[in-house]
């Protein structure tokens, strides 16, 4: 019933020995798990946040600083008008914005009510209501320090006001990256095996005696699979506006065209992976490798603020970061080009650097 | 005649292992050049160096004048290569294979449209332009591939075994087609396991253990002195029980060496040993037809000789 098992069993493990792949079966759960270990440990904090001080007295600085001290906010920088106190939300640089007004430390020494204004950006609903309680909180306790006050006349009102989806529907947060992601994993899968295919059937030798050039054959294999990337997006962007629900607050132009420009380094990353990879089984281990790192650091599921700093750091390299960005702006803040250059300029520098990498990588003879 | 091929002291090492070494010739204008060797000798890593595939070791190799490293994409321009896994397309239709492969080389409509058909009469596609090639048979996928490597007119074709597994009628006609482009001025390099084929050359080199032993015109490596010891003669045996006459002429101190050969024996027979004493010996062992007659050696005697020698 079971013969040749043993014999099959040691030829097995003569491949597996001889396979160079081998050499990262083990490393490649630990680094996997010690890279979302730490990003699924961490809590909501440090949460970019912008401050507009009016009153810029020792009072309103100390306020600031209770804030930080929550650990919640972090201040990237100050902004010195409404509108830009708005729009560092609407681009994504901020999640939320402190405003403090002209007269807030003059009511607090005259012992009068103080009012403070806190934007929040309600897109992610998580997010949004863990920075929603901690300042209500902040404002509580920060009352109880002052005599003469009750809980129904607060010596300092955080008034608090949530900035696009008010209802905190998660779905309107969790689609938009999804579709991020989505599409970065189809599209990394579509040309991973391009190249290591022909490489495999034999029909690269013939290819690599012609007078073809490198850059014809990588460019000539990634824009069919762009075309095809572009139906996907639109397919998915139909069914989020029909099924899900997610109305497009932005200009759906500007989100085609941003989408195109994803597509380059999603696609272009799959080349380089195939390029590198020996054969097919190769280009999906890697492939697969590079698929966690997209879910769990480009802040789809996790703020990226509260990573600590060198993943952080690491989410800066995944294109899908930046896809995230442009999606949940244009479709759930209504960002417009103006917000939302950087982020194209990053993709496109990564598409191009993706394209240069493969091409100085791809080799025209064997061996 | 103009030099098309040379190589100069080719060698090509995989880490330690050596795949060849010091390969040297020329091939001139026109001519077939037989490349013969048992499997893993090499040749196909020579054939590999030549088009521009691998980059050699050590030595130099040019094609048309062309250095093959130095200028490659200047050399594949002039160069059609056949490899010995069938490398087209299988999911393409027999057409669409042509075109891609035209297009490539820079084949504009009008001329890739003549090219094609030229190419589809020459390889007798007529009538399977819209075939898959998945469905053709290993005869027609390598017709299909000698199409593609001959579109762009190349003046030098590489062919690694281009008639490996194919019937015996598919073989004479690919032949056919290979002395029809020689006689117009192509340059052929043919590897290959035939020995009828290689007597069909007009040129045959022969690499053994990564190194050219021989190389030249198949009637000159038949009368290499290194062949022949002094004095000793070949001589061809035709009888009614070859495998028995072959056994007996083995234990028989005159003769050197013998080798069934189709339906007759090859015999190097030593100095002063002729027709009459070899028929002379054989007579006792039975009746039957049993004629003789000196022979030069045939390319096999050349090279089954020259192995052994290097051998010993």
């Amino acid at each position: 019933m079971f013969r040749g098992l043993w014999a099959v069993m040691r030829k097995e493990i003569l491949h597996i020995r001889r396979d160079p792949a081998t050499r990262f079966i083990f490393a490649i759960p630990l680094i996997e798990l010690l890279l979302f270990g730490y990003a699924i440990e961490i809590d909501v904090k440090n949460i970019s946040t912008v401050v507009f001080d009016l009153d810029r007295q020792m009072e309103s600085r100390a306020l600031i600083k209770e804030f930080e001290s929550t650990r919640y906010f972090r201040v990237i920088r100050e902004v010195y008008s409404d509108r830009d106190l708005e729009q560092a939300i609407v681009s994504g640089r901020a999640k939320a914005g402190i405003k403090i007004p002209p007269n807030y430390s003059r009511d607090l020494v005259n012992g009068q009510q103080a009012k403070v204004q806190v934007l929040i950006d309600g897109s992610d609903s998580t997010t949004a209501l863990r920075l929603l309680q901690a300042s209500q909180t902040l404002g509580f306790l920060k009352s109880l320090e002052r005599e003469g006050f009750t809980q129904d006349l607060m010596a300092i009102e955080v008034r608090p006001r949530l900035l696009f989806n008010p209802n905190l529907e998660s779905a309107n947060f969790f689609v938009p990256g999804l579709i991020g992601i989505l599409l970065q994993l189809v599209t990394v899968f579509l040309t991973a095996f391009s190249i290591v295919r022909e490489r495999e059937r034999g029909t690269l030798e013939q290819l690599l005696v012609t007078p073809i050039s490198k850059g014809g054959l990588i460019v000539g294999k990634l824009l069919p699979y762009c075309a095809i990337g572009f139906i996907q997006t639109g397919l998915v962007l139909l069914v989020m506006v029909l099924l899900f629900r997610v109305p497009i607050h932005g200009s759906l132009s500007l989100l085609l065209l941003l989408s195109g420009v994803f597509l380059i380094p999603a696609l272009g990353m799959g080349i380089v992976i195939s390029t590198f990879a020996s054969n097919q089984g190769e280009a999906m281990q890697v492939s697969v490798l590079f698929m966690l790192p997209s879910i769990l650091l480009s802040g789809f599921i996790f703020p990226r603020e509260s990573m600590p700093l060198v993943i952080y750091l690491l989410s800066f390299l995944i294109p899908a970061t930046y896809y995230i960005e442009i999606l949940r702006g244009i479709i759930l803040r209504g960002a417009g080009w103006l917000a939302l250059w950087d982020e194209a300029a990053v993709l496109l520098s990564f598409g191009a650097l993706f394209i240069v990498l493969s091409v100085l990588r791809f080799k025209k003879h064997l061996g | 005649m103009e030099t098309v091929i040379k190589a100069e002291g080719l060698t090509k090492k995989f880490g330690e292992l050596i795949a060849v070494e010091d390969v040297s010739l020329e091939i001139s204008r026109g001519n077939i050049f037989g490349f013969l060797g048992p499997n893993g000798s090499g040749k196909s890593t020579v054939i590999r160096m030549l088009c521009g595939l691998l980059q050699p070791t050590a030595g130099r190799a040019e094609l048309d004048g062309l250095d093959v490293v130095a200028e490659a994409e200047e050399v594949k321009k002039r160069l059609g290569y056949m490899s010995q896994r069938f490398s087209l397309y299988e999911d393409l239709s027999v057409q669409e294979n042509l075109d891609f492969y035209g297009s490539i080389y820079g084949l504009r409509r009008a001329r890739l449209a003549e090219r094609r058909q030229s190419v589809v009469n020459l390889a007798g596609l007529e009538g399977r332009q819209a075939q898959l090639v998945q469905t053709l048979s290993g005869g027609f996928k390598q017709r299909l591939a000698l199409a593609c490597s001959l579109l762009h007119e190349p003046r030098i074709l590489f062919l690694d075994e281009p008639t490996a597994g194919i019937d015996p009628v598919a073989r004479r006609e690919i032949w056919d087609l290979l002395f029809r482009l020689a006689r117009e001025g192509t340059t052929l390099f043919v590897t290959t396991h035939y020995m009828d084929e290689a007597e069909r050359c007009s040129q045959v080199g022969y690499i053994y253990q990564s190194r050219l032993m021989v190389c030249g015109r198949p009637e000159e490596l038949k009368r290499l002195p290194e062949l022949t010891p002094e004095g000793a003669l070949w001589f061809e045996v035709l009888c009614d029980e070859p495998t028995q006459a072959l056994g007996l002429l083995r234990e028989w101190p005159e003769i050197i060496d013998a080798t069934i050969f189709g339906e007759a024996l090859h015999l190097l027979a030593r100095k002063g040993t002729d027709e009459e004493g070899i028929i002379g010996f054989l007579k006792p062992a039975g009746g039957g037809r049993l004629e003789c007659r000196r022979v030069l050696p045939s390319l096999e005697d050349v090279f089954v000789t020259l192995t052994r020698r290097h051998r010993s």
